[in-house]
């Protein structure tokens, strides 16, 4: 009797298995085949980069549109903690590369350049590009090459782009990583403030050659034991006059992406309760939420809107990675108290 | 993050080149032929003096793909170290169809020697015994024709690569991808004198601490159906493809030279890309090595 009662549970679960993907890739689809069809109009624009934790401007309800992204990858050093310089690989420069805002539709020509005295060969693979690599092969460039490729984005969200040549993740370590925003047609909806921020997991080891230089580690990123867990690249990147702000009444929408190359964050912003996350950078929208998984080469996006003044403090909940290892930044918020939602009583001591 | 107040601009005149790996194997097939059969000029033979090492050889396992047969590798000649900057300007005035004016574009792109002033001088700052850098496949080869050599294969390279200073074969040494790693992540080293740090095992000089080197068949990654490089598509460097297929999964300073080699082409010409010469050998094997050694 049980035996039966199992068996057909088990083909039940199965036929709504079949049934439930089959929907589901067909929801996906339809929408990204329609998005194939929508047309991008004009001549090419060269698209606005930002660094973070700045993002470009809002898609807006514009048309689909042909962009020109370029990028460079460098080598080179940097602060990665207390005055304490670091050999940096970057896309444009910074660690997080640039964010790149396009909207479904856009037409991209992705042009690649590897600054002539990098020692080695990058590429640039992005998540939100459907093809072999997300671009990767076709934009391997030897030292003081360039190359290019161009996709079309069809497929809202946000994704993170990173360097995939081998070894993957060195390249990625060391700070080779960015993230995408595809805007659904019309845009994400307005909001007061936006801020791009990104993970990254850092194994350093003293230099052999260039004294009181840190540089990758090979063995502790294989065993996955950073010594820094970093939002933007630097241990303080979002903390004293870097701070993010918002004021009170204002809704703040962050793009939080994680390069890893080896840790999953658990992002969540002390004292507030994010009222809409779009879980991993899709178009899933989940509501109250206190601390979202952002997966390493994943992302999501959360709003949430201020209602008390003060200094909110952004960590990976894992939280020796905040208190050891330097993940952990802040949002400044100004403005009026709001007693009704909350209010610090002092009581006094008889 | 702003970093730019930390990077030391050193721009040279970039070109672009758009295209995709995939195309590369056919181009070069296309090209070798054209090379073989209407190279310009016949090369004026120079000499030069420098040492060869006698390699043995022997059978190893790449680091590529999914055959995990041992290679042979038949003993031969390397030099000791790099074809350097006085050498390459003699063989430029020997040979003016490899000036940096007048070579055919279809051999070396614009970059080819462009940190040159012009035609027969090398830059002011240059050290004349520097690794030659920015020339292409196709001019490392007419090199190594007209000083009666030729570029050594990537198995051969990669078998010497093996050494270090004491063994034949460092590979499973705990410290032996980490030591080249640190020596290739110095910027601008280039632009050193060759033969200032230790030989390896076989006597063979800067085989990491310089330079990248060109090999006969650089792109053998990208071929098929060759009997020693087994099916290897490109694919397999990217992403966790590479991680599957590398027999030695932490030697990361050996997929940072096979990534470097899959973004090339023979035209190329890359700034901290040279070569060094190799030659087929009918010596005995045993006397041969004798002889090497002692000689040190």
């Amino acid at each position: 009797m049980k035996i039966k009662y199992l068996a057909l549970g088990a083909c039940l679960s199965i036929a709504f298995g079949i049934a439930g993907c089959k929907s589901n890739s067909e929801q996906g689809k339809s929408s990204a085949t329609a998005a194939i069809d929508i047309v991008a109009s004009g001549n090419p624009e060269v698209a606005e980069l930002t660094g973070a934790p700045k993002v470009p401007a809002p898609v807006g309800n514009r048309g689909a549109k042909k962009l020109i992204v370029n990028l460079v990858t460098t080598e080179m050093e940097g602060i990665i903690a207390d005055s304490i310089p670091y050999t940096f690989w970057t896309f444009n420069h910074t660690v997080p590369g640039s964010f790149i805002r396009l909207r479904v539709g856009d037409e991209v020509t992705l042009n690649l350049k590897n600054e002539a005295s990098s020692v080695l060969p990058h590429n640039i693979d992005l998540h939100a590009v459907t093809g072999p690599g997300g671009g990767a092969a076709a934009t391997s460039s030897a030292p003081g090459k360039e190359t290019s490729f161009s996709f079309k984005a069809i497929n809202p969200g946000l994704y993170v782009y990173h360097c995939a040549a081998p070894p993957v993740p060195m390249h990625i370590g060391n700070g080779m990583y960015g993230l995408i925003l595809v805007e659904p047609e019309g845009g994400l909806p307005k909001v007061d403030r936006e801020y791009y921020i990104m993970q990254g997991d850092f194994y350093t080891k003293a230099s052999a050659i260039k004294k009181g230089l840190l540089e990758f580690d090979n063995e502790k990123a294989v065993a996955e034991k950073p010594d820094y867990v970093l939002f933007n690249g630097k241990k303080g990147a979002l903390l004293g006059n870097n701070m993010i702000e918002a004021k009170v009444g204002e809704t703040v929408r962050l793009f939080v992406g994680n390069g890893g190359p080896n840790l999953t964050s658990s992002f969540h912003v002390i004292g507030e309760i994010f009222d809409n996350v779009y879980l991993e950078g899709g178009s899933t929208i989940s509501h109250n939420i206190q601390t979202t998984v952002v997966p390493a080469g994943g992302a999501a996006i959360v709003e949430f809107k201020c209602e008390v003044p003060g200094e909110y403090v952004l960590v990976d909940h894992a939280l020796s990675r905040a208190f050891n290892k330097g993940a952990i930044g802040k949002l400044k918020v100004t403005g009026e108290a709001n007693p009704k939602v909350f209010n610090a009583k002092t009581l006094s001591n008889h | 993050m702003r970093l730019t107040t930390y990077i030391r601009f050193v721009f040279f005149a970039g070109i672009i080149l758009s295209s995709v790996l995939q195309s590369c194997k056919d181009d070069y097939a296309e090209v070798e032929k054209t090379f073989q059969n209407s190279n310009p000029q016949p090369l004026k033979s120079i000499s030069t003096s420098i040492t060869m090492a006698y390699i043995p050889g022997g059978e190893y396992k790449p680091f590529y793909g999914y055959n995990t047969e041992l290679v042979k590798v038949q003993p031969f000649l390397m030099d000791e170290r790099a074809v350097t900057n006085r050498e390459y300007l003699a063989f430029v005035k020997a040979n003016p169809s490899w000036q940096k004016t007048a070579v055919k574009r279809i051999y070396a792109d614009t970059a080819y020697l462009q940190h040159w002033p012009n035609d027969t001088t090398l830059p002011k700052d240059a050290n004349p015994d520097a690794p030659i850098c920015n020339v292409s496949w196709f001019a490392a080869k007419a090199y190594a024709q007209c000083v009666g050599k030729r570029l050594p294969t990537l198995d051969e390279w990669e078998f010497v690569a093996m050494a270090d200073a004491v063994s034949a074969n460092a590979r499973n040494k705990p410290d032996y991808s980490d030591k080249i790693i640190d020596l290739y992540l110095q910027k601008n080293r280039q632009y050193q004198a060759v033969k200032q740090s230790a030989p390896n095992y076989w006597g063979i000089y800067n085989m990491f601490d310089l330079i990248w080197e060109w090999t006969d068949d650089f792109n053998s990654l990208l071929t098929t159906g060759d009997s020693r490089s087994g099916q290897y598509e490109d694919k397999n460097l990217f992403c966790a493809g590479s991680a599957t297929t590398a027999t030695d999964i932490l030697n990361y300073a050996a997929f940072m030279r096979f990534a470097l080699r899959t973004t090339l082409k023979a035209d190329f010409s890359v700034a901290n890309l040279g070569f060094r010469c190799a030659k087929d050998t009918v010596v005995q094997a045993n006397n041969q090595h004798e002889k090497n050694f002692k000689n040190q």
